[in-house]
């Protein structure tokens, strides 16, 4: 049962493309990894999803409902909620102020401030301080804290293991696991790439603003990931050692066409 | 003027120039223009000077305030601190036996010098609060003049040394000097604007943070564009003096000249040179129209300033230059398909 | 030369300049937005309360609750129609629209209202003083418009900390993007900040126009005080923002106990002193310091 769909989404900053004809869906209760290298795509993805974006072309749709043009406090209210990059917590406020905040457009009877302090008890002893004294697994944390307030069935987090200890991301992945299990559906974007693999069920991959890989996690091989991450092929060398292939634009990738660009690749992509 | 090849050893895509065949004849006509200008005294004689020396002020005050915030993103609400300087400056330097016309030298320089540290004081504040800040200094140095008896308090002084001149000779030299100080201050901010500072100034307008990562000098290029704006305002405030033979705080303090700059650089187009000229001649127009209507002529001239910041960002030159591709001086680098380009 | 009384009056006087900073401060502090009619609205507070007055004839004081809700409605119009526009057209846009705005309140009330100084009848508010022991003399008016500020600024303050509406506006203060992001509805947020701005300024011209006179322009000089009270007493602190009014009045009016003429040229000059040696003010806080 699909939860969320994009389709055919363009964004643009300006002059630049950040997003061309992405395709994706993410069906009701499972996890989707977003991977890719930086500068691919995956904040902006998910930004848009979220509201924050706006696309210039495509669409997207939410429950069956078309989301495109709403404002960011509009989806929060029907269930979407995103925890950015680089957590992004306001610094003056409190830690429980932060969660509140994430109230501000629909509060949740699901996930009141205790379910929140029980879900991560390191930070309930700290509720009274400023967000800005928190160390950074603390802070991830409260981001969290700050997007399940609303009670959202689609969570949107982004990097949450950025300058994370092993430790502290292992504790917020079996966090996230017990949220897949009460049934809440999840995109994550993360760059380690075999904890994405064991944590989701679907996978996608971008590329320079397009999709070039999607499907179940399970039936991809780590080579092909690869491929499909770095826009190389392994195929055709008998060493395995990966050499330049065409990517989703066309032309060998360093040498970018000084007339106009190739007819762009499907969007499904090709390793 | 043509950038240096690339040496990749592939033909050029493209090919850099500076200039424009629209350049050069916009320079020739100029330079026919200011002869035909320099004439007008010789051959029109008095009814012509005094509505052009009006007009030259506004071209060069104009000129000048673009390069501060067309240019620079410097939005200083406070040049009429240094007309006021340059004024006084030339008083004094008359005072003390200088020629009055040579004195509008030395207002500028007085000016310029005195922009230094005023320059490191405002220059720690950005946007509005920069905007204010330029306010409270000619502020101050209005208090100042008020408060100094030897340059006459409240009251004001007259401009002495001027009377071995006729009338008729006066005009004409005053005329020639508005003249000349107009033509420096635009051609200054011209060759300004073209040297690296231009670029440099215009990055850090556009974006200091992603300018300085750059290599460029951001403290550097906002106070040497500060500085040439206050040596040609002050030059102007001396060519003021000159104009009204009276030097009084209240007038040339006055913060209206400052409406007057951001309303012509904004009608006429920020971040042009041509702008600037057109925005002069629509104040020229409307002050001959509306100025006998008293506090209503500030009304119009403050909203409409007001409402093209809204309505029309880029002026009246800027958006024929955007709709119909015009650049009569250009200021920034074209790109045109070079010899190697494949055909599109 | 009574100095006590002198820094007394000064004080409190430094409360008028604070009431009118703090909107000043809390726009800026939100919205990055520095108003530069703020003086002038502060102006048409008290020209409208003149205007009030004369009609219902009473003393200004019962005009408030009409007055007051009118500007908070006139600010929010002003940030929806105006500022909002003037904040998404560029970092030098709300300059220059607000440096606009100046000149046309300034010249629509001369043309109007000509520019002969006014006063406003305080009633028998503005008459009375008491004694503080044999020295010091403090008017009734002056100790009501130091009092009022200080209860505005703890209004506000609790209103921050303690409000789901505070803590929106502190949230949109620190990061507008992900305030955005996370469902505060920022165009209400702002809506809110620019009423309460212009509300506390027509109550700053109230008490302007019952300590002394006023006229068309003295917008500008309300301005360029409550534009150094902030940067003396530290962008982004409101009880700052009170320290540096209270600088500004108690430097204003010793000097000015010395020579009068000096007074003004005093508080710049202390102004400018600060910017050179503190630029961060005195009192520099986050984006909106909690108490």
């Amino acid at each position: 049962m699909t939860l969320l769909e994009v389709d055919g989404l363009d964004v643009r900053y300006g002059d630049f493309q950040a997003l061309s004809g992405v395709r994706l869906h993410v069906d009701r209760g499972r996890a989707m990894a977003l991977i890719g290298a930086n500068g691919a795509g995956k904040t902006t993805l998910l930004r848009t999803i979220a509201g924050a974006l706006t696309g210039s072309a495509g669409r997207i749709r939410y429950d069956g409902t078309d989301i495109t043009g709403a404002p960011p406090h509009r989806r929060i209210r029907q269930g979407i909620a995103m925890v950015p990059e680089g957590r992004r917590l306001f610094p003056s406020l409190t830690v429980e102020e932060n969660i509140l905040i994430g109230a501000s457009a629909a509060a949740s009877p699901d996930w009141p401030l205790d379910r929140i302090y029980d879900t991560f008890p390191i930070i309930a002893r700290r509720r009274r301080h400023r967000a800005s004294a928190l160390s950074g697994g603390e802070q991830q944390a409260v981001a969290i804290g700050r997007a399940l307030a609303a009670g959202p069935s689609l969570l949107l987090l982004d990097e949450i293991s950025l300058g994370l200890a092993p430790r502290v991301i292992a504790e917020l992945y079996e966090m996230l696991a017990g949220l897949r299990a009460a049934g809440a559906t999840l995109v994550i974007v993360e760059q380690d790439l075999q904890r994405a693999l064991d944590a989701c069920d679907d996978l996608t991959c971008l590329l320079e603003g397009r999709v070039v890989l999607t499907g179940p996690a399970a039936g991809v091989q780590r080579d092909e990931v690869v491929a499909a991450y770095f826009g190389v092929s392994t195929a055709g060398r008998a060493d395995g050692v990966p050499s330049p292939a065409p990517g989703p634009s066309g032309g060998p990738p360093g040498r970018r066409a000084t007339g106009p660009a190739e007819p762009p690749g499907d969007s499904e992509g090709r390793p | 003027m043509k950038a240096p090849e690339m040496t990749a050893g592939l033909p050029p895509a493209v090919s850099v120039s500076r200039w424009s065949r629209a350049g050069s004849a916009t320079a020739g006509a100029s330079a026919l223009t200011v002869l035909l200008l320099v004439a007008v005294p010789f051959v029109v004689g008095g009814p012509a000077e005094q509505p052009l020396i009006t007009l030259f002020t506004f071209v060069a005050l104009a000129s000048l305030w673009n390069l501060l915030a067309g240019f620079s993103g410097l939005t200083s609400i406070g040049q009429q601190a240094y007309l006021g300087l340059g004024a006084y400056t030339l008083y004094l330097a008359a005072v003390h036996g200088v020629n009055p016309y040579l004195a509008v030298l030395v207002g500028a320089v007085v000016a310029a010098v005195a922009a230094l540290p005023v320059s490191a004081l405002v220059l720690r504040l950005t946007g509005g609060y920069f905007a204010i800040a330029t306010w409270v200094v000619a502020e101050v140095f209005e208090i100042l003049a008020t408060l100094s008896p030897s340059v006459g308090g409240n009251t004001g002084v007259s401009v002495p040394g001027l009377a071995g001149y006729s009338p008729v000779l006066r005009q004409a030299l005053t005329y020639w000097v508005t003249l000349a100080v107009t033509v420096a201050c635009v051609l200054g901010v011209y060759l300004l604007v073209r040297m690296r500072l231009g670029l440099d100034t215009r990055a850090v307008a556009s974006d200091p943070v992603a300018a300085a990562s750059a290599g460029v000098r951001v403290g550097r290029a906002r106070r040497l564009a500060y500085l040439a704006a206050a040596l040609g305002t002050g030059a102007v405030g001396g060519v003021l003096a000159l104009q009204t033979l009276y030097v009084e705080p209240s007038s040339v303090f006055s913060v209206q000249y400052s409406v007057y700059m951001l309303f012509m650089v904004l009608i006429g187009g920020m971040g042009t040179m041509e702008g600037p000229v057109i925005g002069a001649v629509a104040l020229f127009v409307l002050q001959e129209t509306l100025s006998g209507y008293g506090a209503w002529y500030l009304v119009v001239v403050g909203g409409l300033a007001g409402a093209a910041v809204l309505l029309a960002p880029r002026g009246l030159w800027g958006w024929a230059a955007g709709r119909w591709g015009w650049s009569l001086l250009p200021v920034g680098y074209r790109l045109r398909p070079g010899r190697g380009a494949r055909p599109m | 030369m009574n100095w006590v009384n002198a820094a007394v009056q000064g004080i409190l006087l430094g409360g008028e300049y604070a009431l009118i900073a703090c909107g000043l401060s809390l726009t800026f502090g939100v919205m990055r937005l520095v108003n530069i009619a703020h003086g002038d609205l502060a102006v048409c507070g008290a020209y409208g309360a003149l205007v009030l007055s004369a009609a219902l004839g009473v003393p200004v004081w019962y005009t408030l609750p009409l007055l007051l809700p009118a500007a908070f409605g006139i600010g929010m119009a002003l940030q929806v129609l105006l500022f909002g526009r003037a904040l998404r057209a560029g970092i030098l846009a709300p300059v220059m629209v607000t440096f606009g705005l100046s000149v046309v309140i300034e010249n629509l009330l001369t043309a109007g209202a000509t520019s002969d100084p006014r006063g406003l009848n305080g009633g028998g508010l503005a008459l009375a003083s008491f004694g503080i022991g044999p020295h010091i003399t403090v008017s009734w008016l002056l100790a009501t418009a130091f009092l009022t500020a200080c209860l505005v600024l703890s209004l506000l303050q609790v209103a921050l900390a303690r409000t789901s509406w505070g803590r929106q506006v502190r949230a949109t203060a620190d990061d507008l993007d992900t305030a955005r992001l996370v469902g505060v509805r920022v165009m209400p947020v702002f809506a809110s900040v620019a009423g309460i701005g212009v509300a506390t300024a027509a109550l700053a011209g109230v008490f302007i126009g019952t300590i002394s006179t006023f006229d068309p322009l003295t917008g500008t000089d309300s301005l360029i005080f409550a534009f150094e009270a902030v940067v003396i007493g530290g962008l982004g602190s409101l009880w700052g923002t009170l320290a540096g009014g209270v600088s500004l009045g108690v430097v204003q009016v010793v000097v000015g106990q010395v020579n009068q003429e000096y007074a003004v040229l005093a508080v710049h000059l202390l102004f400018l002193l600060v910017l050179a040696v503190r630029p961060s003010g005195l009192f520099a806080g986050s984006a909106l310091e909690q108490a």
